[in-house]
């Protein structure tokens, strides 16, 4: 059976129900939640701040440190909390997205501190994770030269699917599935962040990205109607 | 990490004065939110916020074998942090001793209260038995948070569902819910901290009074019948206690205990029927 009709219902470009709402921790400089239907992730930002150990700092820029914690509950079968190899990885490429946006060179010797908690996981966790992350460093009043957003495109079998669910992530028929994290930037419209689980030809990756670009202009519209102090939950 | 001393002598003055700097007298709890199923994939969750304090705690169901010493009983594993996203203080890395400690007085009360039903998690004597894994995390640490974990961790317990168990190949089926609740009893426990400057006792500290604090006791109180039943105490830092301060803190702690929980019992029963 082809992947004529997606599991949930939606339409292939259709992104799940979005929340956004910022200012969520109040001891934090930024904070936001994000969420894709069912996969929760908040954020807090902590600086700029003086980097210790001295010896990291950087006296022409500042560093952007990101922890992505992955909470034991979120998932069906318990998760072992603290750091795996997996959310080590998923630090680092939410660290790369971010930094190539904020005007890093105005905090010489300083880092700013991310932490992201997905609260509840059916994937894209880390798409949703750089969606708080990059709100919250808008709501924390860092620089930023422009905004990124981050969506999970798919291809399901030969087609592209945008906020692709876990069922459709484990889905084996035909082609099989294929998951493309995509973080794009709001004006120049590049890519801060690509990875890719599965198989996909190479003259389709044009429509990932196309799927992924377009996915991106709404959630940057949620993001900002959220940073606008909007409160923002389609569930309802 | 510590506030000026300006501030600290600021709070201890107030206290003298029987006041506080938010207003409260001085064993008023702030206001205290509750939420429950925040995250559908656990076996139960629940938010609670006291002020501007907010904690989050999951439990997860495991099967695994009972300890010796108990074959037929389940088992309960307690597990905090306060990851750096709940203060500027709080650094990544494992759970320090403050985030072991509170899991370890949370753990006891709810252990020592009796108030889950460990026999009836057993499966097969010896083998396997049911272990209940809860998870408290630190969202915004403004004071108390070991008070707000104790009641989230019972919260979250109350309106958790059993995950469907396998007979034939003797695994969960994690992600698949019965109807079942977590064998619960009467004996809820309530824990409550109480704290000291200066001889002047007060209840929930915000994170400034918490800085300033010298001494505190906690204690997670049941009342099964008519009496009040201690089932978990600890006092924490370095200030000394006697026995007529100690005296007042129970005194103290039966009176809140009739003025705080039922109210709370009524909010979360009311949960466990959505």
């Amino acid at each position: 059976m082809a992947y004529t009709k997606r599991l949930d219902g939606r339409k292939f470009d259709e992104l799940r129900p979005i929340k956004a709402e910022i200012g969520i921790i109040p001891n934090a400089d930024g904070s936001a939640m994000f969420a894709f239907g069912e996969t929760v992730a908040i954020a807090a930002v902590y600086g700029p701040k003086p980097l210790h150990p001295q010896h990291m700092q950087d006296p022409e820029k500042g560093i952007i440190r990101c922890n992505y914690n992955m909470l034991p509950f979120s998932v069906t079968e318990r998760a072992k909390p603290g750091p795996s190899r997996r959310s080590k990885e998923i630090s680092m490429i939410t660290e790369n997205a971010l930094s190539g946006v904020v005007d890093l060179k105005r905090f010489p010797g300083t880092v700013i501190d991310i932490e992201i908690m997905i609260l509840q996981a059916n994937a894209s966790t880390r798409c949703a994770g750089i969606n708080a992350a990059a709100m919250a460093l808008a709501h924390a009043g860092v620089v930023m030269r422009e905004m990124v957003s981050s969506v999970s495109i798919g291809k399901i079998d030969d087609k592209i699917a945008t906020d692709i669910t876990k069922d459709e992530e484990d889905y084996e028929e035909g082609e099989g599935a294929t998951d493309i994290p995509f973080t794009i930037t709001s004006n120049s419209e590049a890519i801060t962040h690509l990875q890719l689980d599965g198989k996909i030809q190479t003259e389709r990756l044009r429509e990932a990205y196309d799927a992924a670009l377009k996915a991106s202009k709404k959630i940057l519209d949620y993001q900002t109607r959220a940073l606008k102090g909007e409160k923002i939950d389609e569930n309802k | 990490m510590d506030i000026p001393n300006i501030n600290k002598n600021r709070i201890a003055e107030i206290l003298e004065k029987g006041k506080r700097l938010d207003g409260r007298k001085l064993l008023d709890y702030r206001d205290i939110d509750i939420e429950t199923n925040i995250s559908i994939n656990a076996e139960g969750t629940a938010r609670v916020r006291i002020g501007k304090t907010e904690v989050i705690a999951g439990v997860k169901m495991d099967v695994q074998e009972p300890y010796t010493d108990h074959p037929d009983e389940g088992t309960l594993i307690t597990g905090m942090e306060f990851s750096p996203i709940c203060g500027s203080r709080y650094e990544s890395g494992p759970p320090k001793i403050d985030a072991i400690e509170v899991a370890r007085v949370v753990d006891r009360g709810i252990r020592e209260s009796k108030f889950i039903d460990f026999k009836k998690l057993c499966i097969k004597e010896g083998e396997k038995v049911w272990s209940v894994l809860i998870d408290i995390y630190a969202i915004n640490d403004d004071g108390n948070v070991l008070d707000a974990s104790a009641l989230a961790s019972v919260a979250a317990l109350r309106v958790a569902r059993m995950p469907e168990y396998d007979e034939k190949t003797e695994k969960v089926k994690f992600g698949e819910f019965t109807k079942d609740s977590i064998p619960l009893t009467e004996n809820i426990p309530f824990t409550m901290t109480f704290h000291k400057i200066k001889g002047n006792l007060f209840a929930d500290p915000n994170r400034d009074e918490e800085d300033t604090s010298e001494g505190r006791v906690t204690l997670a109180i049941t009342k099964p019948k008519k009496e009040y039943i201690i089932n978990a105490m600890q006092k924490g830092d370095v200030a000394l206690i006697s026995i007529d301060e100690l005296e007042q803190i129970v005194k103290e702690s039966e009176k809140l205990y009739d003025k705080i929980f039922p109210e709370i019992d009524k909010k979360i029963e009311k949960l466990t029927k959505k």
